[in-house]
């Protein structure tokens, strides 16, 4: 019940944005976040964001990963 | 980049993992990992994760599947609220929980109105829409969830909606962490913490419970690569001999969390003691209507009081919730008891261990 997934804002319109997960669109509460702009991503559980990704650490986690098990 | 898929390199976790399985072998004993949200336990089922290991590393599933914790008084109001003729608004998850040999799905199928919903957004449109009935909604989840309510109470308030009730049995993760960590019959050497209860209450409220227990836990996500790293963090955390809260959700989760998600959750709800599945009576582990917001409470409201309940013979639910029995060693496990005939509330729900085994030994056959 915890499971959250996260999509892509399309367009935000007041309190909801249009959130894409991977091409299907769905209507998402935005009450429990801030700052919330098209190109974000968010995780979404039931129909809420609970949170907006920080693109810039997970790719900094990848890369380290990657550099350190992959050599 | 879609945040999924580069979590789910093969190659990567394989990787993680050899590198894991040679802290294993350093450690040269028996390490028991205790994952505690639900939603990891079925990641690893579903990835089949356990087999990248050495099989001197036991997994554990523990308390983090909010319909398995939920205690038969709770599911016995909601029935309740059906039997009194109000509709009541579900999780799909709900419906087929057993309760004196019915399940919401049997009362649905005796006429009465009970509707699953996918978000409790949809509860307030639904309310909305149909003004001359009344209805009631199961307040099930964690700090996950218990803010999306908070959230849609305080929206009825602002748009007058007075049709919509909740019956709250939220639960909170920390306190029944706790519990477990002070079972004696419990040796846990690790903790991989939920990601999505961790991206409302940040990393702070682990803090105390890891130094009072002096245990390594990882907070992480739920993709393989997610997984896997944080067994690796864990295992070097014991390797090193540290015990710490480390963070591998990093692209979610904050060392303050979700400040305006714990604001709203704070306003509607106080901390209130709670009883717990398998673990019996915990301090402030739930969460109840405050009295400005008292108008919501459909337990009041409806005069619905928790039945009598026959436990299911031979049910182990309770001992693996607490982690002290696997789904195998229960008696029913796959004989009797099935997803499509669950005797328990672990085998009804998606994050239920005893389902998650039983879709791992399913896939295995
Ligand atoms: S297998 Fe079924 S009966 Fe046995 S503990 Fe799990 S839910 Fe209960």
């Amino acid at each position: 019940m915890c499971l959250g997934i996260p999509g892509r804002v399309e367009e935000v319109k007041g309190d909801e944005a249009i959130v894409s997960f991977g091409g299907a669109r769905r209507s998402v509460r935005l009450d429990l976040v801030d700052n919330v702009s098209v190109g974000d991503y968010v995780i979404v559980h039931a129909g809420f964001a609970i949170q907006v990704l920080d693109q810039e650490a997970a790719l900094e986690m990848l890369e380290m990963l990657r550099e350190m098990f992959r050599e | 980049m879609r945040f999924i898929h580069e979590y789910r390199d093969r190659e990567l976790v394989v990787r993680i993992a050899e590198k894991a399985n040679e802290f294993l072998e350093s450690l040269g004993r028996e390490v028991k990992i205790m994952e505690v949200c639900g939603t990891h336990t079925m990641a690893v089922a579903r990835h089949g994760l356990k087999a990248l290991f050495k099989d001197s590393l036991d997994l554990i599933s523990g308390p983090g599947c909010p319909i398995c914790v939920t205690p038969d008084s709770g599911f016995s109001m909601v029935f309740q609220a059906a039997e009194k003729g109000k509709a009541v608004l579900v999780f799909g998850d709900m419906m087929r929980v057993p309760l004196n040999g019915r399940s919401l799905l049997s009362l649905k199928g005796e006429g009465l109105d009970v509707r699953v919903i996918y978000s409790p957004y949809d509860a307030l449109k639904i309310a909305e829409r149909e003004p001359g009935k009344e209805f009631v909604m199961a307040g099930i989840g964690f700090e996950t969830t218990s803010p999306l309510f908070a959230s849609t109470i305080l929206q009825c308030v602002n748009r007058g909606i007075r049709n919509l009730r909740l019956i709250s049995l939220f639960k909170l993760i920390p306190p029944a962490l706790n519990k477990l960590l002070e079972a004696d019959d419990l040796e846990i050497d690790g903790m991989i913490l939920p990601g999505h209860v961790s991206t409302i209450i940040g990393i702070k409220p682990y803090v105390e419970l890891v130094e009072k227990h002096s245990i390594p836990a990882v907070i992480a996500g739920f993709e393989p690569v997610d997984i896997v790293e944080a067994i690796y963090m864990i295992l070097k955390q014991l390797v090193e001999n540290r015990r710490e809260v480390e963070n591998e959700y990093s692209r979610t989760v904050r060392y303050e969390g979700n400040v305006k998600a714990i604001r709203i959750m704070r306003e509607v709800f106080k901390p209130v003691d709670s009883e717990w599945r398998g673990l019996g009576l915990i301090g402030e582990s739930g969460l109840a209507l405050r009295k400005e917001y008292a108008y919501f409470d459909a337990v009041e409201e409806y005069g619905l009081k928790p039945v009598e309940t026959v436990k299911p013979k031979g049910c182990l639910c309770g001992e693996v919730v607490r982690g002290s029995k696997k789904p195998f060693e229960c008696s029913l496990y796959k004989k009797v008891c099935r997803p499509d005939n669950p005797v328990g509330p672990c085998m009804v729900s998606s994050e239920g261990t005893c389902a998650a085994y039983f879709y791992a030994d399913s896939g295995n056959e």
